[in-house]
């Protein structure tokens, strides 16, 4: 066993790092316990365990024994001063401990030690050497490294003179630690003090208070380490529970936040969702929020994500709080999804209870123990603001903190639907959880012109590019299906109005496409017009041409010939008369020719 | 140590015993010998050697303390006649180890916490 000094411990203490020398500790196996402590009770030191009646203390130092025998292979050793070996037997059988066995294979050393007061008469000097014999004995005959002293205070009730108890319990815890034995002793609270007795005041290594309160008629066991010299440990108020696999104590997940990163993706189970979510959904492990009022989708579109993920052969855990499984089967049916067979082929497991059943750490449990023994890819909770109800808000939402970073240091991707109850605050009444999800989608109704129609959209998504549009959605047969959006004029209409706008440009269309058509028939007909008028005009021009070519050569013959019978005229006159008029004009048409 | 003392040797074998004492010790410490030696003064002078005594020791048989429900040493238990009763310390009352045993009234009225006799504690154990 590591040694410090004070000082060292101190600093340990204070910077809350574990440290290489750090105090050696004894795994209690107890869930959660092991986690907030950073290991288990201190090794070899005494750890009281204190609280009222009935909260739990005589169980927590049997399971620490009993775990310990079987989980750690530590040998221990139960005092108990209140019950017999049989009813101790038959108490943790309920629990499915078999003490028996365990007693038989000398993992486990029961002694029961009893004290009736009315038959004992002090008559002078004393101690509790008795007391000690039967410890050695009963540590030597299992080879013990643990031991429970349940409940030593019965001791002041046993015997008159304290003077001689309390050195006798001084010399006792002496005596523990000279023998390295990891000790649980379990003590009543007092009015003031943590113990009844002041026990805190010999053992100072760690103590643990246990506390059992109703509040709204609802039961709940909380656990609070109050010291634990030289460790750093969990400070806070723990619920804790007592079922039938022994205690659990939340958060069972570490308090660090060291949990890998997937960049694998997985659809939502709508494929236009995908595409608003960067064309691929949800990154693998991370957690989804679905929020909306009442009547908007949510369930569907949880249930649309467990069905895409069965059908990628993965195993989906849902978790109800509101409708029965057989209600989900039914109207999920009637969109088209088809649970039951997920259920069947083992890929979905479907549990529903009662969110007024338990209080709230003991839905978390329950979900927490699914969780286990499922091993699921992914897990449904719907809604969780049912869970309110089980617990105050704060408490609620801490708890969800809890069970979000466990899920997600396990790599399972969580969805949860959020009911909103007030329309105008929708972003407001989630904040205490929004912040902690990556993924958060609102579903909402729109009221406008006399119908309501369902919108979704991204609010968030971090870690990809998403869509910014709200796209209004429908539930149909074949199930979710997104509506493409109108964008137009700066609003976005959904439902009727979105169909009669849609309709309206349809006709603008058509009717501007038809005039495009009328005016192109008109250039053609001018196009007709205009070929057959150039037609016209050359064919004009072309017998005008014939024609006064014609008349050309009339003219040019007509000179020629009145020129021969100028010439003529003149031989004639002047008296050559070898050429006649007649044969000149023959000369001069042939001429022409 | 187990051993049996038929106190003063005129205890009858036939006869069923009055009292069976058994006295549970642990070593010899002075309040264990005290204890001791207190008894058989007590015994000799109320009981008229009409008693068993046993004593144990717990060193030697640690196993024998849970049957009694042993845990303050030195304790007398006065096994018969029934009811059990109990007694625990070095026996130096004898008001309230004769109150213990039920012995009030029926010996001789002791005088009051007679000395402690060095030579006693030593011979008998």
């Amino acid at each position: 066993m590591a040694k410090h000094s004070k000082a060292v411990e101190f600093a340990i203490a204070q910077n809350g790092e574990p440290h290489l020398s750090a105090l050696p500790k004894s795994p209690t196996g107890i869930k959660g316990l092991d986690e907030i402590s950073g290991g288990g009770l201190p090794r070899g030191r005494t750890t009281i365990v204190c609280g009222g009646p009935g909260c739990g203390k005589t169980m927590l130092g049997m399971e620490f024994l009993i775990r310990g025998a079987q989980e750690f292979n530590e040998p221990g050793v139960l005092v108990a001063f209140e019950e017999t070996p049989q009813e101790m037997e038959r108490n943790v059988a309920s629990l499915g401990f078999d003490l028996k066995s365990l007693v038989a294979r000398k993992k486990l050393f029961l002694d029961y030690v009893y004290v009736e007061p009315s038959e004992i008469q002090e008559t002078g000097d004393y101690d509790l050497e008795g007391l000690f014999i039967r410890l050695q004995h009963a540590v030597d005959s299992v080879g013990a490294k643990r031991i429970c002293l349940d409940t030593l205070e019965a001791l002041f009730s046993s015997f008159s003179n304290e003077g001689v108890l309390r050195a006798e319990l001084r010399r006792l815890f002496r005596w523990l630690k000279e023998r390295n034995l990891t000790t649980v002793i379990t003590a009543e609270k007092g009015e003031r003090t943590l113990t009844r007795h002041g026990l805190e005041e010999y053992v100072s290594d760690c103590v643990i208070l246990l506390d059992h309160r109703v509040r709204e008629q609802i039961s709940t066991r909380r656990l609070r380490i109050v010291k634990y010299r030289g460790t750093s440990h969990g400070a806070d108020e723990y619920p804790f529970l007592i079922d039938n696999q022994g205690i659990s104590v939340l958060p069972v997940t570490s308090l660090e936040m060291r949990h890998k990163v997937s960049v694998e993706r997985v659809s939502t189970g709508i494929a236009d969702l995908d595409e608003m979510l960067g064309g691929k959904g949800f990154y693998r492990g991370s957690s989804v929020l679905i929020s909306g009022t009442a009547g908007s989708g949510k369930t569907t579109m949880a249930a649309s994500f467990a069905d895409a993920a069965c059908r990628r052969g993965e195993r989906c855990l849902f978790v109800g709080f509101e409708e029965s499984v057989d209600q989900v089967t039914r109207n999920m049916s009637s969109v088209g999804l088809d649970l039951k067979q997920w259920v069947e082929k083992g890929l979905l497991v479907h549990e529903a209870w009662r969110p007024t059943e338990y209080g709230i750490e003991m839905h978390l449990l329950r979900i927490h123990k699914l969780i286990d023994a499922v091993k699921p890819d992914h897990v449904v909770v719907d809604p969780i603001t049912n869970l309110i109800t089980g617990g105050a808000r704060k408490e609620v939402y801490s708890m969800l903190i809890r069970l979000m970073d466990y899920l997600k240091g396990r790599k399972i991707t969580s969805v949860f639907t959020n009911l909103t109850l007030n329309n105008d605050d929708l972003e407001h009444t989630d904040i205490g959880i929004s912040s902690l999800t990556d993924t958060w989608i609102l579903c909402r109704d729109l009221e406008l012109n006399g119908e309501r129609n369902r919108c979704v959209y991204v609010l968030k998504s971090r870690g990809m590019a998403h869509s910014n549009q709200i796209r209004e959605f429908v539930l149909s047969r074949e199930g979710i299906r997104l509506v493409p959006p109108y964008i137009g004029s700066g609003v976005v209409l959904t439902g009727s109005s979105r169909v009669a706008q849609e309709a309206k440009e349809m006709a603008e269309a058509l009717v501007r496409s038809q005039e495009i058509e009328q005016r192109q028939e008109a250039l053609e007909r001018k196009r007709c017009a205009l070929d057959a008028q150039i037609k016209i005009l050359k064919m004009d021009f072309a017998a005008e041409e014939l024609e006064l070519e014609r008349i050309i050569r009339l003219e040019q013959s007509r000179e020629t010939r009145l020129e021969l019978e100028r010439d003529l005229m003149n031989r004639i006159r002047t008296g050559t008369p070898e050429q006649t008029a007649d044969t000149a004009m023959a000369k001069g048409a042939g001429d022409a020719k | 140590m187990k051993k049996k003392v038929k106190a003063n040797g005129n205890f009858d074998e036939d006869r069923e015993p009055a009292m069976k004492l058994r006295l549970y010790v642990a070593g010899q410490t002075p309040k264990s010998l005290a204890a001791l030696s207190n008894l058989k003064r007590i015994c000799a002078k109320h009981l008229d050697g009409k008693y068993e005594l046993e004593v144990i020791d717990l060193i030697k048989n640690p196993q024998l303390a849970q049957g009694d429900q042993i845990l303050a040493i030195p304790t007398l238990v006065r096994n018969l006649p029934v009811p059990m009763r109990k007694i625990i310390g070095d026996l130096s009352n004898v008001d309230r180890v004769l109150v213990g045993l039920d012995l009030r009234g029926t010996g001789p009225v002791p005088e009051k916490n007679p000395p402690l006799s060095e030579k006693a504690m030593g011979a008998k154990l």
